[in-house]
């Protein structure tokens, strides 16, 4: 019985990779879920060692991402526990002995990541599609040096001209602002955007514009109505991982912003409290920081998987 | 409807000629097939009358008025492409309106019009696809609706049924002959096949690096070709050309072989070649063989076809290979040493110089 055999082992095949996966899978996933953990462990869980796996989860760590508190005296403790107008936050506090005062800069912090990432992305994509369809569609004149010259910008580490931009940023007015660090992720991210964006829109037929050019329509209206619509799983990579860069970028955003264009990531880590080092509070942060990303990537991940192996395949 | 004219066109890359200054005229409802191998220059003709190319010298008139300058969708002319160029990501009804949204028409005018051109075509079951789940047929059916929609004033067809089985073809080209009989639209097709041409056109005008070779209807491109050009590339397989040596009203043909020139070809042959070489050409179909006739060569091998037997006849050892035309009951043996003669009416020649025919001198018959 050749064919059952066969069968047989197609599924002893598809067992084999479906558990391969899920063990990638948990490799993946264990910094996720111990941050997720540390993000809900008493301050004592945290640091025991050997580490904890089961604790009384508490609400501290978010408290102390979101709020400012100050120490409280005895006298003041007694009085804070008569009032009955306390919210579950000024409880949580008070159980370390601690007054909320006003809220911390983290949903700041969050916005200004959110404006520059989504910002510089929309502009890295939008500038990048022009010049694909440019360097795909007409005649540049050293087209080819033109291309290198653009990944060229790619090949030195960013963190080396760290100092002259600096430099250049506070003579320019640009240092601490949002349209700095969108300028600056803006032109990172452009190189990868245009050679990504042109291997999609190359895969489009010239026929459907000329098509459409004959029908009736302006290059543009062709342009919007047909290579648009057809390039949208290019657009969708590229805008991933454009915003993916911009979201997570530390080393500049440290560097040129001191408070209101600071974004997420250089402050999460200095979350310091009254004690020292509030690790939920950081654990706390990050794990928000991750769901906006995580949700554009699930919403276009059709895209997505299609996006990263196509390029290469003609259809 | 239209008529379309070319004056001085020519078309350079640099410092190429894609197409050579040509000059031609497309008149009202007619269907001319631009005709030739590939890299001829046909398909650039086409995308310049489009639009899509631009001229680098010369003049094109549509209904007389200068459109060499204009823009592809100011010159009210539908396009069908090789590989149809449907949208992909549009129905079927969304790729047919696609056109006459840019004329800005209204809802009503553009299902009626749908609706019309997809009867006219039988697609109406297709109109919620997308072009993906459709056969090569069925888009090649849309493309033509699309183009239809418009009312243009010319069509313009670039291989439309290069994409197609040949199966198919034979189908898609007699719908297209019907259609332009029913519409009667100046149409301009372009193919490198010249059974379509013969096929199809009104007249063919045949090319060959970046210049026309000829222009005439399918039976003057056949039977008279210009040159030794259009003699070898017409027909299928194409003319026999014979070089052998005129003098006084006979051709010395390789291997011992005489031809006897027909009367009325003498008196042009003494003035245009006097004494010297020449080409002798005729069709397939032209060579009557059997019996005793005038030139010897040998079976090579045979095709049957069916209605008829296509032998082919190595003349002079196997110098070259002559193509003949017989009755499907005449078959030979391989290596059977045969006669034949040439159908006086069918017989053309060459100068071998300037590759040009010969002209006949007085009225044949």
């Amino acid at each position: 019985m050749p064919k059952v055999e066969h069968q047989g082992r197609a599924r002893a095949v598809k067992t084999v990779r479906v558990t391969l996966a899920i063990a990638l899978c948990i490799i993946y996933l264990i910094p996720v879920l111990w941050m997720l953990s540390t993000a809900f462990k008493p301050r004592e869980a945290i640091v025991a060692v050997p580490p904890k796996i089961t604790f009384n989860p508490t609400m501290e760590g978010f408290v102390s991402l979101f709020t400012k508190r100050s120490t409280l005296t005895r006298m003041q403790m007694e009085q804070y526990q008569q009032r009955t107008d306390l919210s579950w936050w000024d409880k949580v506090a008070l159980e370390r002995g601690l007054a909320i005062i006003g809220p911390s800069q983290y949903v700041d912090r969050v916005k200004n990541s959110l404006i520059i990432a989504g910002i510089s992305t929309i502009a890295a994509v939008t500038l990048g599609l022009l010049s694909a369809y440019a360097f795909s569609r007409f005649r540049v004149r050293a087209q080819a040096d033109w291309l290198f010259f653009i990944l060229s910008t790619r090949m030195l580490p960013p963190v080396v001209v760290t100092i002259p931009i600096f430099l250049m940023y506070r003579q320019l007015g640009l240092f601490d602002t949002h349209i700095g660090l969108i300028l600056l992720y803006t032109a990172f991210n452009l190189s990868l955007s245009v050679w990504l964006l042109k291997g999609f829109v190359d895969e489009i037929p010239r026929e459907y514009e000329e098509a459409a050019l004959v029908d009736g329509y302006s290059r543009w209206q062709a342009f919007r109505k047909i290579v648009l619509p057809q390039s949208v799983t290019g657009i969708a990579a590229t805008a991933v991982f454009s915003l993916i860069f911009a979201w997570n970028e530390y080393a500049f955003a440290l560097m040129l912003t001191s408070d209101r264009a600071r974004t997420a990531p250089p402050s999460i880590p200095s979350v310091v409290g009254t004690a020292g080092r509030e690790w939920a509070a950081t654990a706390a942060g990050s794990l928000l920081f991750l769901i906006p990303v995580v949700i554009v990537a699930f919403a276009v991940r059709k895209y997505l998987l299609r996006g990263i192996t196509f390029g290469a395949i003609r259809q | 409807m239209a008529t379309i004219e070319l004056h001085q066109v020519e078309k350079k890359f640099g410092e190429v000629y894609a197409v050579r200054p040509i000059d031609l005229t497309m008149h009202d409802g007619e269907f001319v097939v631009l005709l030739g191998p590939s890299g001829c220059g046909k398909t650039t003709t086409l995308r310049m009358i489009a639009g899509l190319e631009t001229v680098t010298s010369g003049t094109i008139l549509l209904n007389g008025q200068d459109v060499t300058q204009q823009r592809a969708r100011d010159r009210d002319i539908a396009m069908v492409f090789q590989f149809f160029a449907l949208y992909p990501h549009m129905t079927v009804r969304q790729n047919i309106a696609f056109p006459l949204q840019a004329q800005g028409e209204s809802r009503e005018t553009i299902d009626r019009r749908v609706s019309e051109v997809v009867r006219l075509l039988e697609i109406e079951p297709l109109l919620n696809l997308r072009p993906k789940s459709l056969s090569g047929g069925d888009r090649q059916r849309v493309a033509l609706a699309r183009a239809l929609v418009r009312r243009p004033t010319a069509f313009l067809m670039d291989e439309p049924l290069g994409a197609l089985d040949a199966e198919f073809r034979e189908t898609m080209r007699a719908e297209i002959k019907r259609l332009h009989l029913a519409q009667n639209a100046t149409t301009v097709y372009v193919t490198h096949d010249q059974v379509e041409a013969m096929a199809m056109g009104d007249r063919i005008v045949v090319m060959s690096q970046g210049e026309i070779q000829q222009v005439g209807t399918p039976a003057e491109v056949y039977y008279d070709p210009a040159n030794l050009f259009v003699a070898r590339f017409i027909g299928s397989p194409g003319m026999n050309l014979l070089t052998g040596r005129y003098a006084a009203g006979v051709v010395s043909l390789p291997g011992e072989n005489r031809y006897q020139v027909p009367a009325h070809w003498q008196a042009a042959l003494d003035k245009q070649i006097g004494e010297g070489e020449v080409i002798l050409g005729f069709r397939p179909e032209a060579t009557l063989v059997g019996g005793s006739g005038q030139l010897a060569a040998e079976v090579y091998t045979d095709d049957l076809h069916g209605s008829y037997t296509m032998l082919h006849l190595a003349f002079n050892g196997d110098d070259q290979i002559i193509h003949a035309r017989a009755g499907r009951s005449q078959i030979y043996p391989i290596g059977t040493p045969i006669r034949f003669d040439l159908d006086q009416e069918m017989v053309r020649f060459f100068d071998p110089k300037t590759e040009m025919a010969l002209k006949p001198e007085v009225a044949r018959g």
